[in-house]
């Protein structure tokens, strides 16, 4: 019996190899920019100008076109971090580490812009900015694991070896995604339970349903294009690492 | 001017500190990718190569 070990272009090498992934996702750039402007656009144009005040709290109804996808990307970045590190320390995926280092610092900011807007609606509606309810807290324990492993990142020179103790602590802090998700169900304060995703279909009318979705898909595929253009930019960053190494070989050699 | 209501502040800032981080972010990814290509750029035309690749 012999195995075949001649390396096929499968899909998984073409997810995994640094240069296919460069040579297939570089061309869905632009699509992927032009696609999220007009999403945008139409997101924006169905929040201010074609969707009703809410019959309870008016017109800051519309906070929620924006805090609600952040809130979403808050955990689904978690969740794209949480996959890449168990391709990383599993299958030692050579992409997994870069999906896992470029999706921290958005994570993070659509984090902090899911408090921002969250405080900014909870004041005219609830009466308060902030209140240290589960699922604020939650959500800024799940900022500060952002920071935290965004720091990590930085405290290893080794690239490599910072990529196998990120991926373990970002497993630990996974933890906090569904504590983030139930906690509007297990404690009942201020914050509301969902009601997108219900067993008996959408909490609202589809003409607030409308722009609600439409910029969900809106900063979804933001967040797509920049992570897919910080994956490029880190693969890019760690071939000129190679070559500055190099650079201090050769200059080392010439001594 | 849409009239936003008695909380208009609330939602116009709102959507003023998304729109600016979310260009801030954008322009941080664009630039820092820039950054990266340029440096090996400069590298590449001091004739670093990788070994693999043959010194032209």
């Amino acid at each position: 019996m012999t195995l075949d070990v001649a390396p096929k272009p499968n899909w998984f090498a073409r997810i995994a190899n640094p240069s296919q992934f460069l040579g297939w996702s570089r061309p869905l750039l632009w699509p992927l920019t032009i696609l999220t402007v007009v999403l945008f656009a139409a997101g924006l144009y169905f929040a201010f100008l074609d969707s009703p005040p809410d019959y309870q709290m008016g017109d800051t109804v519309r906070i929620m076109y924006i805090h609600v996808p952040n809130a979403w990307l808050s955990q689904f970045v978690y969740g794209v971090m949480a996959v890449s590190a168990l391709g990383s320390l599993i299958w030692r995926h050579p992409m997994a580490d870069v999906s896992m280092k470029a999706a921290a610092p958005l994570g993070a900011v659509f984090t902090a812009l899911a408090l921002y807007t969250g405080s900014l609606w909870g004041r005219p509606t609830w009466g308060t900015f902030w209140e240290w309810d589960g699922r604020m807290t939650s959500t800024l324990v799940l900022l500060l694991i952002y920071l935290g492993l965004i720091a990590l990142w930085r405290a290893f020179e080794d690239q490599l070896r910072a990529g196998r103790v990120v991926a373990v602590f970002t497993l630990i802090g996974a933890i906090n995604i569904p504590i983030v998700k139930f906690s509007v169900d297990w404690w009942q304060t201020l914050h509301q339970p969902s009601s997108v995703i219900t067993p008996n279909g959408p909490h609202m009318p589809a003409s607030i349903l409308t722009p609600l979705l439409v910029m969900m898909a809106a900063f979804t595929l933001l967040f797509v294009t920049l992570q897919i253009k910080s994956m490029h930019t880190e693969i890019r960053r760690r071939r000129l690492a190679t070559l500055e190494r190099q650079r201090a070989a050769a200059a080392e050699g010439a001594k | 001017m849409i009239d936003l209501g008695p909380h208009a502040v609330f939602i116009i800032w709102a959507y003023i500190g998304v729109t600016v981080a979310v260009v801030a972010l954008t322009a941080w990814v664009v630039v820092s990718g820039r950054r990266v290509e340029a440096r090996i750029a400069a590298l590449e035309a001091q004739g670093v190569r990788r070994r693999a690749e043959k010194a032209s």
